[in-house]
């Protein structure tokens, strides 16, 4: 658990982050988001101490972020930004290395841990290893990047605009993985993005942002049903608001019970892990009133109606 | 002073010498200056002694009619090659085996000339052999550059070549040669000027990166005092070298009178102090401002992912920026280097030491032999170290980029 009281930064008379005050749950996976210049990663900085709070504090597992140098912290926290920023003198190995060498780890130890690292990004070790950075394509500069920040085990994971610099297609695919490996490992991590989509598609809990102030910090729903202001609910998109809630859940989360017929026949399949939005945009195209929903393994395990979306499509 | 060219990095354009009407344009050039050392001008020079003016010989009046006869031939051969041959091995085989025939034919000159057990006259190369040299040298090095070889196989070339002449000089082959002459009479002295000569160049620059290393890792951090430092040794580089040799001499001097320790240190205001300090001063502004090229070329990403990771701001410094600058700031001191080479020779005019020694007394007495003997080695100097250093700057930026 992170517990942030009353963060400040000030450069000058300017104040880039204004009194945040926040707690992030343990496992949990926050997203920060807010227009350019609202201070995101300047609040993500403070809490691996990049940048040194002008007042305000940060507490991990209950202890302080002062109590120790630094660098020593930074260890223990991954840390992923935009552009990724590896070694271009180092190879991927050494790159996912850095910090468990910082740590004195032994070499058996490191290979064992890089090369497990690597395949769980899909690289292949025995291809990738060896590679020097700019022989990758971006993606899997990326990739290389979070397996860096990983390498050695951290309880938290600060992502700075992690996939920023990637196209919408690569972007998706590594929205699932981030996903997977939140799964995983475990990890708590703390997001920077300036994309609502994003926030609202990663995010347990969406921190929004503007001017240094913390506006809202809550359930991604809650965000758009019940806006705290004016910037967020223009930032969550008042016209497209209830897409946007109808996006937050599966279809295998809505599913009514399969109809004692079976269902018909012809009624489209979607699967489980698809969003309502998805299956409501599927039905129209169809033209149908009805979907039947399958499982990972292509069995009909509920059935959803275009009544019962439209119900989910408003604030409760 | 400048090294030549050969085995050095080439910007791409000059790689390819363009062909006219299958008459290469370089190889007309060559042969043209070639065919007028030869024809025109001198071969060797005899002379009656060390410093009388020489008496010209042309290769057909030095050497038996057989040996002249191959010498042309082999010559015309190269001549043709240069002119139609594209194919770069071909080339510099061709470059090397008129280098051979010059070179035996020079040696073959002297011995013939130098009557038996005679150590007063002296056969020296004319300004025609120094002209075939310098064409057949050219060709030489286009022949490489066009075979684009490694950094790896630049450093074996260059041993090859130091190799081999090492080897022939040793041998004696060109013992009745006017320079070898010299250095016979000089070898001792010839010793004791490499040291030196070595000394200097190295312990300034070794002093330089001491001091200009930090230096512009401090630019590179405070921006602002950045350009007040880069003028300040930019002003430092525009005296020239004699005039920097005078302004230090009276501080030194001062120094030593005044400070016991500072004589008993060996500080002088003539000797090898000012050149050092003098070297020194000239060297800062390459180092300084190449550090701070490559460490501007250092992506602040990469600075910032390395802080993040963990590494303390030293950590960051050694192993990220040093790191990734080291292949601009080994320019920079490759720059330092071959400059420093060449100005320890004018050192010698306030007692530095060194191959300038040979230099100015064979200027003070009229024997170019001596200022040969002087002069040859530094230029294989400035030359080896420009090779090597580039070939190190190429292997390390290879990896990297
Ligand atoms: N080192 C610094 N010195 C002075 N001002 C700074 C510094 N770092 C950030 N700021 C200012 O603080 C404010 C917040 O910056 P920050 O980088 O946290 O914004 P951000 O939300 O991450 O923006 P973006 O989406 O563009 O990355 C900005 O106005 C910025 O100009
Ligand atoms: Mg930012």
């Amino acid at each position: 658990m992170i517990v942030i009281e009353s963060l400040t930064k000030r450069y000058g008379s300017a104040t880039a982050v204004d009194a945040v005050s926040m707690v992030i749950e343990r496992n949990s996976l926050t997203v920060i988001v807010g227009t350019s210049g609202s201070g995101k990663s300047t609040l993500l900085r403070m809490i691996n101490r990049l940048v040194e709070p002008t007042s305000g504090r940060v507490l991990i597992e209950g202890r302080d972020t002062e109590s120790e140098p630094g660098h020593t912290l930074r260890r223990r926290i991954g840390y992923v930004i935009q552009g990724h920023g590896l070694f271009p003198h180092r190879t991927v190995a050494e790159n996912v290395a850095t910090v468990p060498r910082l740590l004195k780890w032994e070499e058996a130890r490191i290979r064992a841990r890089t090369e497990q690292l690597l395949a769980a990004l899909q690289l292949d070790p025995a291809l990738y290893s060896e590679k020097y950075p700019h022989q990758l394509s971006g993606g899997q500069q990326q990739r290389v990047g979070v397996a860096r920040a990983l390498a050695a085990e951290p309880a938290v994971l600060l992502m700075d605009e992690p996939f920023g610099a990637l196209d919408p297609i690569i972007r998706e695919k590594a929205q699932d993985d981030l996903l997977d490996i939140q799964r995983k490992f475990g990890t708590t991590i703390v997001l920077v993005t300036h994309d609502i989509d994003e926030a609202f598609r990663l995010g347990d809990r969406v921190a929004v942002m503007s001017e240094g102030r913390l506006l809202q910090y809550d359930r991604p729903e809650v965000l758009v049903t019940r806006p705290a202001d004016s910037i967020v609910a223009r930032m969550t998109g008042s016209a497209e608001r209830a897409m946007r809630l109808l996006s937050l859940t599966t279809a295998g989360e809505a599913a009514l019970p399969l109809a004692s017929d079976g269902g018909k026949e012809d009624a489209p399949v979607v699967r489980a892990s698809a969003s309502l939005r998805e299956v409501l945009s599927e039905l129209l195209w169809r033209g149908s009133e009805i979907a039947t929903i399958v499982d990972e393994n292509g069995t009909p395990c509920g059935r959803l109606t275009v009544a019962a979306i439209l119900a989910r499509g408003r604030p409760s | 002073m400048s090294s030549p060219g050969f085995l050095l990095r080439r910007p791409a354009s000059a790689r390819d010498a363009p062909a006219l009407h299958g008459i290469d344009r370089l190889g007309a050039l060559l042969t043209l200056v070639g065919a007028a050392g030869l024809f025109l001008l001198p071969f060797v020079a005899f002379k009656a002694n060390r410093i009388l003016p020489g008496d010209p010989r042309g290769l057909e009046q030095v050497l038996p009619v057989w040996a002249a006869l191959t010498c042309w031939a082999t010559l015309a051969a190269v001549a043709a090659v240069a002119l139609l041959c594209a194919n770069a091995s071909l080339r510099l085989a061709a470059a090397l085996a008129g280098l051979v025939v010059i070179a035996m034919a020079l040696a073959t000159a002297a011995n013939a000339l130098t009557p038996p057990h005679n150590r007063i006259v002296r056969v020296a190369p004319g300004a025609g052999f120094w002209l075939l040299l310098a064409a057949l040298g050219l060709l030489a090095t286009d022949a490489i550059t066009r075979m684009r070889p490694g950094p790896r196989a630049r450093v074996l070339l260059l041993v090859l070549f130091l190799g081999v002449v090492g080897l022939t000089l040793a041998h004696g082959t060109f013992d009745n040669v006017s320079v070898m002459r010299e250095y016979a009479v000089n070898s001792s002295a010839f010793a004791l000027a490499a040291r030196q000569h070595i000394l200097l160049s190295l312990g300034s620059l070794g002093a330089a990166v001491i001091v200009a290393l930090p230096l512009g890792i401090f630019c590179h951090r405070a921006p602002r005092l950045q350009p007040g430092v880069l003028s300040a040794l930019n002003i430092i580089q525009t005296i020239p070298s004699i005039a920097l040799f005078g302004i230090l001499m009276a501080p030194l001097g001062a120094l030593a009178a005044h400070v016991p320790l500072a004589a008993a240190a060996g500080i002088r205001g003539i000797g090898a102090a000012p050149a050092v300090v003098a070297l020194f001063l000239y060297s800062l502004l390459p180092i300084v401002a190449n550090t701070v090229a490559g460490l501007k070329r250092v992506s602040p990403a990469t600075v910032e992912a390395a802080l993040g990771m963990g590494m303390t701001r030293w950590q960051t410094l050694r192993s990220v920026e040093l790191a990734l600058a080291l292949p601009v700031i080994l320019t920079g001191i490759r720059i330092v280097l071959v400059q420093n080479i060449g100005l320890v020779t004018v050192a010698a005019l306030i007692g530095g030491g060194g191959f300038g020694t040979f230099v100015f007394g064979g200027i003070g007495q009229a024997a170019t032999d001596l200022v040969l003997l002087g002069a040859i080695p530094t230029v294989v100097l400035a030359f080896s170290a420009a090779v090597l250093l580039d070939a190190l700057v190429e292997r390390l930026d290879r990896v990297r980029q």
